[in-house]
Parts: C-alpha cells; structure tokens; sequence
C-alpha cells in the first residue's frame, strides 16, 4: 500500500512542477514594432535605479514625480542595492521594471537576449545627444536606449603639490614627455607624481592619445597594434621610474582615494572625484586639466542609458518618461544635483557656465573612446585588467597580444 | 478433503489480526505521509525543482529571458560543458585558473583547520583548564559571525598599511599588499620570473605547467588563513562532542597499561576519532570547494584572477556575463569535483575496524553536535 501513497507522492510532485511553469508564464518573442500611443496605458512606470547616493536618488525621485503628476500615470522609483541581479530577475521572470538604468557592461548581453526595447529612433530629441554614447548604445545598427549622461576622464592636479615643486599654470603637460617631466618633479619620498587604478578604464586614455585603442574604427579587434604596445611601454616606464604608480599599489582603493590621501599629486579619474573630494577630502585643493596628448588628444568615456523593457507593462508611460528625463533642462538639474554631465549637446554651453572647473572633463567629449561592450567583452576587458597589474615587470606586448587573441574571439 | 477444514480454519481466523496489521501500517504510512508532506514540498519547489532547472539550463541555450523552458530555448547538448572543460579561449582558462586557484586553498586549508580543531578540542577537553567555558565560546566565536563582516575586517588587517604589516614591520619586515598580490607563492619560493619555456605550454584547462605550479597567490593566502580562523571553532565543536563521548575509562586503561601522553593520542584517541575526522574532512572539502561569499564581498577573483574560484566564477558568468549555460554547467562540474573528492576520502580513511557500539555512541555525539551547529543557523559549517 505504500506504493499508492508514493504514487500520490510523484503525482503531487508533478502537479507542483507544472504550477511552477505555469506561474512563471509564457512569454512572447515579439518582433521589434515601434511604441505607438495604441499601447499607451495608465498602468505605473517602475523605475530601477543604481544611486551613487541619497542626493542622486532624491533628485531622480523629484523628476520622476514632476512627470507622474504631468502625465497623471503613476510611477514609482526603486533604487537596487545590486541593479545587475535584480535586472536581471525581473527579465527572468518575464515581469521586469519598466525602466532602469543600464550600464555599457550590462547593454549588450541585454540587447542580444531581447530583454530591451529599442526605442531610440522614436526620440524627439536623438540628433541632440553626442554621437558617441549614441553608438555606446547602438546594437546591431539599432538605437537602443537614451543615453543618461556620461563622464570623462582627466588630469587632476593638487594645486598646493603643484607649486611647491615650482610648477605655475604654464607647466600644465600637454605632452607625454611633459607629463614625465612634471610627474618627476612632483614625486617625493613615498608620494608619486601619478597614480590611477590598474585597469583598462584608466590606462586606456595612453592607447586612445597614441592613437590606438582596442577597436579600430570599423569595430575590429586590434589590441595589439603598435600605437597601443607604445601607449603600455610608456606608462611601463613610469611605473619603472616610480614617478607613476598604481592605486592599488599605494593601499588605495581607486585613484581618487590615493589623491585625497596625498599619496598621489595627480591622477587620472573621472568627473565623479569630485564629488568625493567635497564629502571625504575637502581640505585639498585641486585643479583639472585635460589630459596630455600623445599622437593625438584622448580620452576615455562612460556612461548608463534609460533602458526600457522589452516585457514592461507601460511601454509608452516609459517612454514618455525617457524623453522627460533626457530634456536639456532636466539633466541641468541632475548635473546640479549630484554631479553628472548631460548627454546632450545643448546642456554643454549652460553647463559650462555653471561648472567652470568641470570644462576640462566636458571638452572631453569631443575626442572621447567608448571601451568595448559587445557580448563579451566584459570578461576579455577583465582579463586585460587582470594582467594590467602585473603590467611593471610583463612584456606589454605579451599582454596586448594575448588580450588580442581575447577580443578577436568576439569582435573578429 | 479431511484437512480441508483446517485449512480452512486457518483462513477464516488467521486473515482478521493480519489484514488488522496491514490497515493499521496503511494507517501510520498514510500519516507519515502527510506529516512530511509540508516538507516534501518545501524541499521540492526549492531544492529539487531548481537542481533539475539549473541542469536544464546547463544543456541548453537559455539567454535569460523569460522562463528557461520557453518555446525560444533549445536542447544544446556538451556545448556549455565543452567551452567549460575545453580549455580553449577565455572561458575554458578562467574555469583552469578558478579550479587551480580553488585546489590549493582546499589542499591548505582542509588539513590546517582539521589540525587547528583536533588541537584546540583537545586543549579544551583538559580537565586542569580553569574557565574552560570561556575558552570554548572565545574558540567558536569567529563560526557565528558572519562571513561578510570576517571579510571586511581581514580587508582591513591585512591592507597595506593594516594592523598585520604594522605588526611585521615591528620585526623590520616589509609586508606584501595582501589583497592586490596576484604573485603565488610556489613563485616566490622559486624566485618568480617566467619560468622555464618547458613549463609554458597549456597542459589541463588551457593553464600552463607553470601556472598550475604558482601555488596560491598571497592575496588567497589571507583568504586561507581567514577559512582556518572562521571554521576552526565549529569543527572543534564536533571533536569536543567526540572526545567527550570516548570516556575517562579508555584513557585511564591506557595509562594502566603504561601508553605515554602521545601514544595515547595516537593509539588510542585518534583511532577512536576516525569518524569524526571523516566527518570532518568531508564537511571541510565541501566547504571549501564551494568557497564564495568571502570572494563576492572581497575580490570579486582578483587580483589578477588569483582569488577566482568556480562558485564565483559560476555566478560571475551567469548574472554578469549573462552566460546562464556556461554558469550552469561550472556548478555542476563543481558538484561533480565535490562528489569525487568526498568518494576518495571514504576509501582512504575507510570507518572499518571499530567496534559497533562505539561507532554508535560516536554517531550520536556527532548528531548532537551538528545539531548545535545547526541552531546556530542555517548549518552554514564553512562560515
């Protein structure tokens, strides 16, 4: 008789299998159709952000809220401890947010499994934004998502460093071997002249000034190319000479705590250092310049996208909020709330003005590389990242030879 | 026909106490039945259900949308295992370097924490410690806190300018950058360098000879000493419970019969002990394979990938790289290295050549102290 009760037993277990599936729901595979106003409903906007801090969450939830009582549809801002998981459950589960932010790591695995709308084109305003990060969010020649803002890498300077080594405004290095020069001078029994954190996304505005980068301008892989084995060997001759050092080397977590600790009189860090050398380190005073030139001028930059979900609910409600967000006066506010700069070319002019130390970081923008992000390319970035490290005693040809291997494997 | 009554007989009284018997099991199996049924069901939706999803997911394309048995998602077969095992391109060496990286931390840390534990229960079993109580719970203190707050203390001592290398430097030793070190130790011994040209070619999981020899990194090595001082406590809890269980007698019987402090030890206790070092060494193995909040909350793998094991490198290819598959089949070739180490334990420590009693008195001893580890809370050994 037990045999029955362990029927019963494997019935009851099947039961609650095909309750699972049929709880997980089915989902549609829909080909790609513009949002159009027959799918506008009033079902809320969720919205999944990744906040730096309370100022960044406060100013997203105030913008959104503006919107909502604007367009009369509800809408509610979550902010995500671990935005990567928790976006990706909710495409998992087939019930995502409507909107979120994407970072470029994040974009293209997301494009390619269909989890986001590409609704780019449908931008009133999508010739404003600079072609750049208008391409860091292409996939597959289609206009994803809208740009959010973006940051820049720089020179910063600490000023009082600066002048007690003898240095004035004029000696502001525009060069590769002024750099040297510069950093030379400021190096002083453990404090280095430079300092930026072992990786791609700092070592990598040498290879964009020597005019390589990782991808030739037709997207093909070419790390190994001379312009970028010239960009390593130069930053291995820094590092040799102990005028350049990596963060990680000095105990600090990124450039910007080494530059706050005055191990460093200069680094290679982004925009947002800023903010963090009014709140952890405002008693050093400092100054951003553009970075010098190699062959060329350049630079590195980053950004996030508004993403809309393939699966959301109130697909136009998301977009209507996107073209809210990415207005130029909107993203003026957000600049002045918590620091980043506006994606669109109009916010420039305005935000100049407002933000005269930040112009070095916006100028930027003109000559700026996006790092890979095609489906892969965050794991070959890692490994390039990974033997950076080591980059003071490897042959850097070695290294770009094997990162070539990496990316060719993905780029072609 | 003259025994046909009897026969008779037999089936018309001896059916009523039988079929009594068997609606009686009927009863008690259908009861049993129920009472574990909640259990059943817990177990089924979240443990077993997942295991045959995720193995689902390891043979097939799934790109993480929408549900894995989807109409758009389709039977692969080895694909993901091959690009795991395969040791071509990235994926193939980073699972290389993730087992490399994981076997030295197993091979370090399972031997010094069973010997840490077998010491510290033996010190604390001494009937001459005074405030035996006190030594106890300082011992098993670091098992009930949790992982993440250990982690974030041992970033602390042991960062460049922490408490560790301000300590060596009373000695006028340089301390090395623990946690961004990527050089191995076996390295170091050797002097560093490239090594030999011989050693260069990939020889198991796309890594080199060489590579395989690093050793682990010193930035693992904080890690190993971390994994000794976190589950060193909960191990000597079993140890304690197994000591305690052989008795005074066994000891004093020795003694009569002339056996030194470390003869007793080795001919009596440890043998005695066996089960309770396989216990032991099991629980350590698979804790330390599947060794992976300390990584998520310090490293995330580097530096340079030396601190990469296959549960991270398993979460990392799933959630990050969106390589649900890949992610998959890295934690089912993981369970697969965890099964097999546990099946050579068994046949080279064996439980044979002890007497059945002890074995049962042993047995409960170790319940009761897995028992004890267990309301601590979610039977997490491998802190």
């Amino acid at each position: 008789m037990p045999r029955i009760t362990r029927a019963a037993a494997i019935s009851l277990a099947a039961a609650t299998l095909l309750t699972v599936t049929a709880c997980s729901g089915g989902f549609s595979s829909e080909s790609p159709t513009p949002i159009t106003s027959e799918s506008a409903n009033k079902n809320p906007v969720t919205v999944l952000i990744g906040s730096s801090g309370d100022a960044e969450t406060t100013s997203v939830k105030t913008a959104v809220a503006a919107w909502s009582a604007k367009s009369g549809i509800p809408a509610e801002v979550k902010v995500a401890s671990d935005l990567t998981q928790q976006a990706t459950q909710g495409f998992a589960g087939g019930k995502p947010d409507d909107l979120l932010y994407v970072s470029t790591d994040q974009f293209a695995g997301w494009a390619k499994n269909g989890s986001l709308e590409a609704y780019g084109d449908q931008l009133p305003n999508k010739s404003d934004f600079y072609p750049g990060l208008v391409s860091a969010f292409s996939y597959d020649g289609k206009f994803y998502c809208a740009p959010k803002d973006f940051s820049t890498l720089a020179l910063v300077i600490n000023t009082d460093m600066w002048s007690d080594a003898g240095l004035t405004d004029a000696d502001v290095p525009t060069t590769w071997d002024q750099l040297e020069a510069v950093a030379k001078k400021l190096t002083k029994g453990k404090r280095v002249g430079l300092a930026f954190s072992p990786e791609i996304a700092r070592v990598g505005v040498f290879m964009a000034q020597a005019g390589g980068g990782l991808l030739s301008a037709d997207g093909k892989a070419q790390a190994n190319a001379q312009p970028n084995v010239d960009a390593l060997t130069y930053v291995q001759k820094l590092l040799k000479e102990g005028v350049a050092a990596f963060s990680s080397d000095l105990g600090a977590g990124w450039g910007g705590e080494a530059f706050g600790k005055k191990q460093a009189a200069m680094v290679i860090e982004g925009n947002w250092i800023t903010g963090a050398m009014t709140s952890t380190y405002p008693s050093v005073k400092y100054t951003v310049a553009e970075l010098p030139a190699g062959t060329q001028k350049g630079t590195l930059q980053f950004t996030n996208c508004w993403g809309i979900a393939a699966d959301a609910d109130n697909k136009a409600g998301a977009l209507s909020l996107v073209e809210f967000l990415t207005t130029t006066e909107q993203q003026l506010t957000f600049a002045k709330d918590f620091g980043v700069m506006p994606s669109v070319k109009s916010a420039a002019e305005q935000y100049k003005t407002d933000n005269p130390t930040m112009v070095p970081f916006i100028n930027g923008a003109e000559y700026a590389q996006n790092l890979p992000s095609m489906p892969g390319a965050a794991d070959v970035l890692k490994d390039f990242n990974s033997q950076l490290t080591g980059l003071k005693s490897k042959d850097p040809k070695t290294i770009l030879d094997s990162t070539q291997t990496n990316l060719q494997a993905i780029a072609g | 026909m003259a025994t046909t009554p009897g026969l008779e007989r037999t089936e018309t009284s001896a059916p009523t106490p039988r079929s009594h018997h068997a609606r009686l099991n009927r009863q008690q199996a259908g009861a049993g039945w129920l009472f574990v049924l909640p259990m059943v069901v817990v177990l089924g939706i979240f443990l077993f259900l997942p295991v045959v999803m995720a193995a689902w997911v390891s043979v097939a394309d799934w790109t993480g949308r929408g549900a894995p048995w989807g109409s758009n998602v389709s039977f692969v077969g080895g694909t993901n295992y091959a690009q795991v095992l395969g040791g071509q391109g990235l994926a193939g060496r980073d699972f290389g370097t993730s087992i490399r990286n994981n076997l030295y931390y197993v091979i370090l840390v399972v031997p010094l924490q069973t010997a840490l534990s077998l010491t510290l229960a033996f010190l604390v079993n001494k009937r001459a410690l005074k405030g035996k109580g006190f030594y106890r719970t300082a011992f098993y203190f670091p098992s009930v806190t949790s992982s993440v707050a250990i982690t974030v203390l041992w970033l602390f001592l042991f960062s460049a300018s922490g408490a560790i290398n301000a300590f060596l430097g009373l000695f006028a030793i340089t301390g090395p950058n623990w946690f961004q070190d990527p050089r191995g130790i076996i390295h170091l011994i050797l002097g560093g360098g490239d090594g030999p040209a011989a050693l260069q070619q990939p020889v198991l999981f796309g890594i080199s000879t060489w590579e395989w020899l690093a050793g682990p990194s010193v930035a693992m090595c904080a890690f190993i000493l971390m994994a000794i001082f976190t589950t060193s406590g909960t191990f000597m809890l079993l140890f304690l419970a197994a000591l305690q269980a052989i008795g005074e007698e066994t000891e004093e019987a020795a003694m009569v019969d002339g056996a030194n402090a470390w003869q007793r030890f080795r001919y009596v206790t440890l043998p005695m002990l066996r089960p309770t070092v396989f216990t032991v060494l099991t629980l350590g193995t698979i804790g330390t394979w599947q060794v992976f909040d300390q990584i998520y909350t310090g490293t995330r793998g580097g530096p340079a990938k030396t601190t990469l094991t296959p549960a991270y490198l398993s979460y990392d290819a799933a959630f990050v790289s969106q390589d649900w598959g890949r992610g998959a089949a890295i934690a089912f070739v993981l369970f697969g290295i965890i099964v097999i180490f546990t099946i050579i334990q068994r046949l080279v420590l064996g439980t044979g050549g002890i007497d059945r009693t002890t074995r049962r008195e042993l047995r409960s001893a170790r319940l009761i102290a897995q028992a004890s580890i267990q309301a601590k809370g979610g039977g997490d050994v491998q802190a």
